[in-house]
């Protein structure tokens, strides 16, 4: 791990203005102590967020907020949570283990880095840790790589599960930049990597997140995170969905529906959605649906499996949530 | 992965054998380690350091208070120095063991603040001022914990390296209400790995241990 000097803020505007592109912010470190003992991230300042108050749980008029600051455990089994949006309590459930969980933040897990191995190792050449090295993963090792929104620059996968099940749920973030706010769409937030993969948000230097909104959606109380893995748990996912469904009767009302293990960014399915809504609750329905996920999909030599298992995915999440299982 | 050992209450095990590890179960446990706990805190001066203070850029080191299993440490550190380092080079306290260091094993877990927590993606800085329980920590004087007596009833371990994070984790798997079934003790502790694949002998001396605990709570 380089040097650097560990400061601690005492205001949300004084930590902005001490971030900058030499910094990096530290909430639960899972993330970033990890990267900086392998220098792959090397901050000279470490700005500890801990002591800012960013931290909430709240159902309100307008949907849940979540303080950035508050961590994965926390937020998993909060009950109104748990009541009103069962696909986030699932995914992060799923996300990680109990111990990370009491240590990771909400802010910090959407902006955790990718799992890819060449980018941990800073002995091989990575677009997205040195711009301009070339893509290990394209021709080498790319069995956890995406197959949907990839480059011929970078094909790594967002590892969050929990911005799956947020970007199913059309939630926002709050960024703060001094003394000013703004409320971002998280799937608009998420860049897909084209020639700048070291890009991955619309986040500027010393800008924090201070909060998540969850848009009140009555129906996401019937809602599920599905997370198919190598083990079964403390593992990230090969193929994931986030789904919630409004039913009535027989017939499918509306879903919103995301995928995760497969984007380079949570990937959101509008087309998925359309395809189910107005349909009967049935599996030639859902199988139909799900094949439009796939379109577009750049599978390669060790991922293409991906492809049928994703879909597959979709399909198993809406028989178990509607209870065709 | 069901477990094809007896489940009931007092594990059944080859007892030699469970003399035998006794004493090897009392190291992991930490009671050998009683002694540095008794210490007074290292002089900070005599503390290394791992990089010397690079004063041109304003780096260098921390003065920092840990309180670890209820005694106050002062240390002069590195804040790139890890809890789980600072405990194991600095404290002398080495029963939280280092696996991977990368966060996937468990072998670091200790309490923070009554939590589970891997030591070896804290800064100790960031540990300052808070409750930090170790291994060392759990037993009441020469009491075991009923997590640390029923593992070693169970023969919840072979080598022994991932115990003291598989107790630690073990403690707040149950205290956060997570022990209610052999599929959740499972789910809840899969961020501790064991090597020597003792898992279904772990997961014994939890549902015994929190079979106790219950009781006595109650
Ligand atoms: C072994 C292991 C297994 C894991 N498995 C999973 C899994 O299955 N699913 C999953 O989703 N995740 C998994 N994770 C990732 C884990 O969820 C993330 O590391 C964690 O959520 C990051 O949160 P943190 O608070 O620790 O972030 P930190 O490490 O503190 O920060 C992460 C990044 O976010 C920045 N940051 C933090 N907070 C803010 C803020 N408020 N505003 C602006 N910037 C900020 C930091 O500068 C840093 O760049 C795993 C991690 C490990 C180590
Ligand atoms: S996939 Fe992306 S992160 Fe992985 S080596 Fe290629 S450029 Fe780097
Ligand atoms: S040493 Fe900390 S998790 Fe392995
Ligand atoms: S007892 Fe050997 S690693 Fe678990």
């Amino acid at each position: 791990m380089r040097p650097f000097t560990y400061e601690v803020p005492s205001s949300i505007q004084e930590a902005t203005s001490r971030g900058g592109a030499d910094a990096a912010f530290i909430a639960g470190g899972t993330t970033i102590v990890d990267l900086m003992k392998l220098e792959v991230m090397n901050p000279s300042r470490l700005v500890d967020v801990n002591p800012l108050p960013m931290l909430g749980i709240q159902m309100r008029e307008d949907g849940l907020r979540i303080g950035a600051l508050e961590k994965m455990s926390d937020v998993a089994e909060h009950p109104e949570v748990v009541a009103n949006y069962p696909v986030i309590s699932e995914a992060l459930l799923q996300s990680a283990s109990a111990q990370i969980r009491n240590m990771a933040s909400i802010g910090g897990n959407l902006l955790q880095r990718t799992r890819c191995g060449y980018f941990r190792d800073v002995f091989t050449p990575c677009n997205k840790r040195e711009p301009g090295t070339g893509c290990s993963a394209i021709d080498g090792e790319n069995r956890m790589h995406a197959i949907l929104g990839t480059s011929s620059s970078c094909i790594a996968t967002h590892p969050s599960d929990l911005a799956v099940a947020l970007v199913a749920l059309d939630a926002s973030i709050y960024i703060q930049n001094g003394a000013e706010e703004r409320v971002m769409n998280l799937d608009d937030f998420y860049l897909v990597p084209g020639e700048t993969p070291d890009h991955e948000n619309q986040l500027r230097p010393g800008e924090l997140i201070t909060a998540v909104r969850v848009p009140r959606l009555l129906w996401a109380r019937r809602s599920t995170y599905l997370k198919i893995r190598d083990r079964e748990s403390y593992e990230f996912a090969l193929t994931s969905a986030a789904l919630a469904l409004d039913l009535n009767g027989d017939t499918i009302r509306d879903v919103r529906i995301a995928v995760g293990g497969v984007g380079t960014k949570p990937w959101n399915l509008p087309e998925v959605r359309q395809a189910l809504a107005g349909k009967p609750l049935k599996p030639e329905t859902f199988a139909a649906a799900a094949k439009l996920a796939v379109n577009g999909a750049n599978p390669l030599r060790h991922n293409g499996f991906k492809v049928d298992l994703v879909q597959r995915t979709i399909v198993r999440a809406l028989m178990n949530l509607g209870g065709l299982a | 992965m069901e477990q094809a050992t007896d489940s009931g209450p007092d594990c059944e095990g080859g007892s030699s054998r469970r003399q035998f590890i006794r004493s090897l179960a009392a190291i992991s446990a930490g009671l050998t380690v009683a002694a540095p706990l008794g210490r007074a805190a290292i002089p900070e001066e005599s503390i290394p350091q791992t990089a010397p203070p690079n004063s041109g850029s304003g780096l260098g080191l921390v003065r920092i208070n840990l309180k670890v299993n209820g005694n106050t440490r002062r240390l002069f550190i590195d804040p790139r120095v890890t809890l789980l380092d600072a405990l194991r080079d600095r404290l002398e306290l080495t029963g939280t063991k280092k696996g991977c260091d990368r966060g996937t094993c468990g072998a670091c877990t200790v309490h923070l603040d009554g939590r589970r927590v891997l030591s070896c993606l804290t800064l100790a800085v960031m540990a300052k001022e808070r409750e930090v329980t170790t291994i060392e920590g759990l037993a009441k004087g020469d009491e075991l914990h009923p997590v640390q007596a029923a593992f070693i009833e169970c023969d919840g371990f072979q080598c022994g390296y991932c115990t003291p994070g598989q107790i630690m984790s073990a403690v707040a798997c149950i205290n956060e209400g997570h022990s209610g079934s052999e599929r959740e003790i499972r789910e809840f502790m899969s961020g501790n790995l064991c090597r020597c694949g003792a898992y279904p002998n772990i997961v014994d001396a939890i549902k015994i241990a929190a079979a106790k605990m219950k009781g006595e709570v109650s």
